[in-house]
């Protein structure tokens, strides 16, 4: 059934979802968002485990134990692009594989047996302890399993209380992530960190790679990365962040919070970062330039900024004369995301005429509204029926997004740019500007959509 | 047995899953029902994570509703989320069918769903959808357990007492699109008429249309498996599907419709087995187009078998295709070193005993493990090759053994919808994807390997 010809643009497919699609230049109320998906809407969101999950789980030498029946851990194994330098330990997935027994009788026993058995097996620094929804329900005090087996082991146990009922918004689950780590930066009694001229990265999983672009940059300007958050990062390592003068945040959804604690506990500034597009990382280096304040960082900054951005004009102008007037779709988690994906693609000459993510906030709405062309569509928790309508009615060429879109995109015919936790392209930085101009042209001009779109046998 | 490294203690941790949870098999089922929509009872996360494994898998959209639990719910009850999930999505996917799958959530809370669901439809007007309940609780089983839980129920919803008819019933176990379409072409060649249960040919294998149907055409139709109960028998392929879930043992109890339970037909014996089975039934004997397949599979095992010959294998996955691969390994002189499955109930270790008996090695099987412990076995038994899902992506990774990638999911490669291992045809693509992976070994070991054995100064004893 097609009624796209017949309806005025931005319509939900379920009149309870009106509040949540924006027409930029035509809505004058907020958007509503960050609510609870409704049911029954097929919501592209996931859990506050799945949250909790996605911060902690680039910790590389850490343990990552569900504690839950099977299907929670099985679902999230290894499904993240996060890169290591050292240990590979994160990229396994643990499951206490709770059944009917534990589940009447309660799973602390077999909790803190399977803890035994891991320490037993690998010595890892510290075991993350997600609680799921089970375990929520009947009420297993993993706090104080954890505990116990701190006190028992020579490592730290540290509960993440991320059962996922709490909420279908991620953001719940980042907030269980962010309290865990702060339980394992704080410094124990007697313990004390020293100052550096360091910086943390919080926010940067180093997907394919990304972080370590970022501190290569960082490195010309005469700047050390302490430890990023999560990206790459162990367990060691975190525990030094009280030593950073900067926190730098990239993904705020997830590390805003972080960032305002360590400042409340540590005195330790923070500021927002954006590596994604060469406009972005340019500003971004700037900014980070100025908080050390020391002319010979700002001299090679400008030389840095100077001379990659020459380097890769060549190649995004190549790409932007194939692709201006193209349209183009995003729909991401996170919004700092949509915002970068706005502007890059502009660069490109671009027209954006859907933005949406899963867990904006009314401010950050107001900002994508006020990026885009009027007439644009932005939504909040949209489903799949909603998208394949708005990227037909917007005769979208190509979308930015994660896997659950893309394979929808291609069903209509649209090219796709990965920009998940998938991904295993770089798409950070000045090269990764030029990686990213490169998979929006290879999808949006393939010649594959000549003959999807040509009628059989052909004109 | 226990697995290695923890002798005579059972291991309490899961590291590394071989197998997804029990909602994520009925989900399945219910895509091969004509006109039918899964809903899953229980937090947003289950629902996306499942979505997401079939959308990593299939490569096509895999629409899931959720009732969307959050912690009110959770305290109060589901039972308002849960009619109203049941609204929306008839409101915007107008599907005819409902299954409604629990999650261990649901379960916990004790939601009473036939109530809430007698409940539901007794409030609405006529041209309701017809909605069927599966309990599937992750604790209780894997996808496995689910697939064929939801499957029986699907059968138990629908059947009805019926004059007795040609039809024959067909019940496949959790199998690629392909496999199914292999299925039916068989049947077709065999000039009998079947209805075939779940058929997820169509629907998790789309043709590209240019536009978007939100609910897929295809899948087996109510009314013909409301008629089941008239067949003349079933076929189930279900060797190792234990009684309880068995949905051909369930029609043949409650309607007296024999059941003849093959195991898949992989391998030559297997499809032997079936053709033969249907050429009793229909009275003809095989077309020359099956007779052909069979002619050329025969002539690639003989090209083959001594490259076979060298291939030390784990198999692992659901137990159906375990079974099943596992025969056409031993058929062509490949040596099964490990055999393993994440699923707790099946009957896998019984279906094995006399395949395995009189074999030059006996192969370490392993029943609801994990991969931590498939993975030290594999490396003491010198396994050069594996056959099984992505899953097993760090044989190759961290000890270089291939991976010859069946079974579900497969996601970090493309086509594991029309992934061919059932049927004269079916098996040898099977067999060909097996003998070229161990030729591109060796291939690319051999010159390194016969310098190293030739150069060595001490020589081993008994070697």
């Amino acid at each position: 059934m097609d009624t796209s010809s017949v309806i005025p643009g931005g319509v939900a497919c379920i009149s309870e979802r009106q509040d949540s699609i924006q027409t930029a230049g035509k809505s004058k109320t907020a958007i509503h968002c960050a609510d609870d998906s409704l049911a029954g809407s097929v919501s592209q969101r996931a859990c506050v485990f799945c949250g909790a999950r996605v911060v902690l789980n680039p910790v590389t030498d850490a343990v990552h134990l569900v504690h839950g029946p099977i299907g929670c851990a099985a679902y999230t194994w290894d499904i993240r692009g996060s890169l290591s330098s050292g240990s590979e330990m994160y990229r396994n997935s643990f499951s206490t594989d709770m059944k009917e027994r534990d589940v009447v009788f309660g799973g602390e026993k077999k909790l803190a047996a399977c803890i035994d058995e891991i320490v037993e097996k690998y010595h890892p620094p510290a075991i993350f302890v997600y609680a799921t929804c089970v375990t929520g329900m009947i009420g297993d005090d993993i706090v104080a399993v954890c505990k116990e087996a701190t006190r028992h082991h020579d490592t730290e146990v540290i509960p993440v209380e991320s059962s996922g009922f709490i909420s279908g918004n991620k953001v719940v689950g980042y907030r269980a992530a962010a309290l865990a780590l702060m339980r394992l930066i704080t410094p124990k009694e007697g313990e004390q960190v020293e100052k550096t001229q360091k910086l943390n990265f919080l926010g940067e999983y180093n997907l394919s790679g990304e972080m370590w672009l970022a501190r290569r940059y960082l490195a010309e300007m005469g700047i050390e990365i302490n430890v990023a958050f999560t990206g790459d990062s162990t367990v060691a390592a975190l525990k030094q962040a009280p030593g950073a003068c900067l926190n730098l945040v990239q993904c705020t959804g997830s590390m805003h919070w972080v960032a305002q604690q360590l400042e409340k506990e540590f005195g330790t500034p923070f500021m927002d970062v954006n590596f994604f597009g060469a406009e972005n990382t340019a500003e971004s280096l700037r900014k980070i330039a100025r908080f050390y304040d020391d002319p010979v960082i700002t001299e090679r900054t400008e030389r840095i900024i100077e001379r990659e951005t020459a380097r890769i004009r060549p190649a995004l102008e190549r790409y932007r004369q194939k692709l201006a007037g193209k349209r183009a779709a995003i729909y991401v988690g996170g919004a700092y995301k949509a915002v970068a994906l706005i502007r890059q693609l502009r660069e490109l000459g671009m027209e954006i005429v859907l933005t949406g993510t899963q867990t904006g906030k009314t401010e950050e709405y107001a900002t994508i509204t006020s990026l885009l062309d009027d007439g644009a569509i932005v939504v909040d928790d949209t489903n799949p029926a909603e998208i394949e309508r708005f990227l037909i009615e917007k005769k979208v060429d190509v979308m930015a997004g994660g896997v659950k879109e893309r394979v929808l995109a291609y069903k209509l015919g649209v090219g796709f740019v990965d920009h998940n936790h998938d991904r295993k392209e770089c798409l950070a930085g000045f090269d990764g500007a030029v990686n990213f101009a490169r998979e929006v042209y290879i999808s949006t001009c393939s010649p594959v959509w000549k003959y999807l779109r040509t009628p059989a046998g052909g004109a | 047995m226990a697995p290695a490294g923890t002798a005579g203690t059972v291991r309490q941790v899961n590291e590394n899953q071989c197998q997804h949870c029990m909602p994520l098999g009925g989900i399945i089922a219910f895509r091969g029902i004509e006109g039918a929509m899964a809903l899953v009872h229980g937090s947003q996360g289950c629902s996306t994570y499942m979505r997401l494994t079939c959308v990593n898998h299939f490569n096509e959209p895999v629409d899931i509703a959720s009732s969307s639990l959050n912690e009110k719910q959770t305290i109060h009850g589901g039972e308002a989320n849960l009619k109203k999930a049941l609204d929306n999505m008839r409101r915007v996917y107008a599907p005819s069918v409902i299954g409604v799958l629990t999650t261990c959530l649901a379960e916990t809370m004790g939601e009473d769903l036939d109530r809430i669901i007698r409940d539901y439809r007794n409030g609405q007007e006529a041209g309701c959808p017809d909605i069927i309940t599966v309990p599937t609780p992750s604790y209780s089983g894997s996808h496995t357990e689910g697939y064929w839980a939801a499957t029986k129920a699907v059968i138990a919803h629908y059947a009805r007492p019926t004059e007795p008819h040609r039809r024959i019933n067909v019940i496949v176990p959790h199998i690629s699109p392909a496999d199914i379409r292999e299925i039916q072409r068989i049947f077709t060649l065999m000039c009998l008429e079947i209805t075939l249960i779940p058929d997820y040919s169509l629907t998790l294998d789309r043709q590209f249309a240019g536009r978007y149907q939100k609910l897929p055409p295809g899948g087996t139709k109510p009314h013909e498996i409301a008629a089941m109960p008239g067949a003349p028998l079933t076929i189930q392929f279900g060797a190792t599907c234990p009684d309880n879930l068995s949905p051909g043992l369930w029609l043949e109890q409650e309607y007296g419709v024999p059941l003849v339970n093959l195991p898949l037909p992989v391998g030559i014996e297997a499809a032997d087995q079936l053709i033969a089975v249907l050429e009793k039934i229909s009275g003809h004997p095989r077309p020359e187009a099956l007779a052909n397949e069979r002619g050329w599979l025969l002539d690639a095992m003989a090209d083959a078998h001594k490259h076979n010959a060298e291939g030390r294998t784990v198999i692992y996955g659901e137990p159906e295709l375990v079974y099943a691969i596992t025969r056409a390994c031993t058929e062509n002189g490949i040596a099964p070193v490990v055999i393993a499955s994440g699923t707790r109930t099946s009957r896998l270790t019984s279906c094995l005993e006399p395949l395995l008996t009189g074999l030059d090695e006996q192969p370490v099987v392993l029943e609801e493990t994990d991969f931590a412990a498939i993975e030290t076995a594999a490396l003491n038994a010198g396994a050069n090759i594996a056959i099984g899902h992505s899953g097993g992506k760090f044989f190759t990774e961290r000890h270089g053994i291939p991976v010859v990638r069946t079974g579900f999911p497969v996601h970090d490669r493309v086509g594991g919808q029309r992934i061919l291992s059932a049927g004269y045809t079916g098996t040898l693509a099977l067999l060909d994807r097996i003998t070229n992976t161990l030729l591109e070994e060796k291939h690319g070991s051999y010159r390194r390997l016969r310098y190293e054995e030739a150069t060595r100064t001490e020589i081993r004893e008994g070697t």
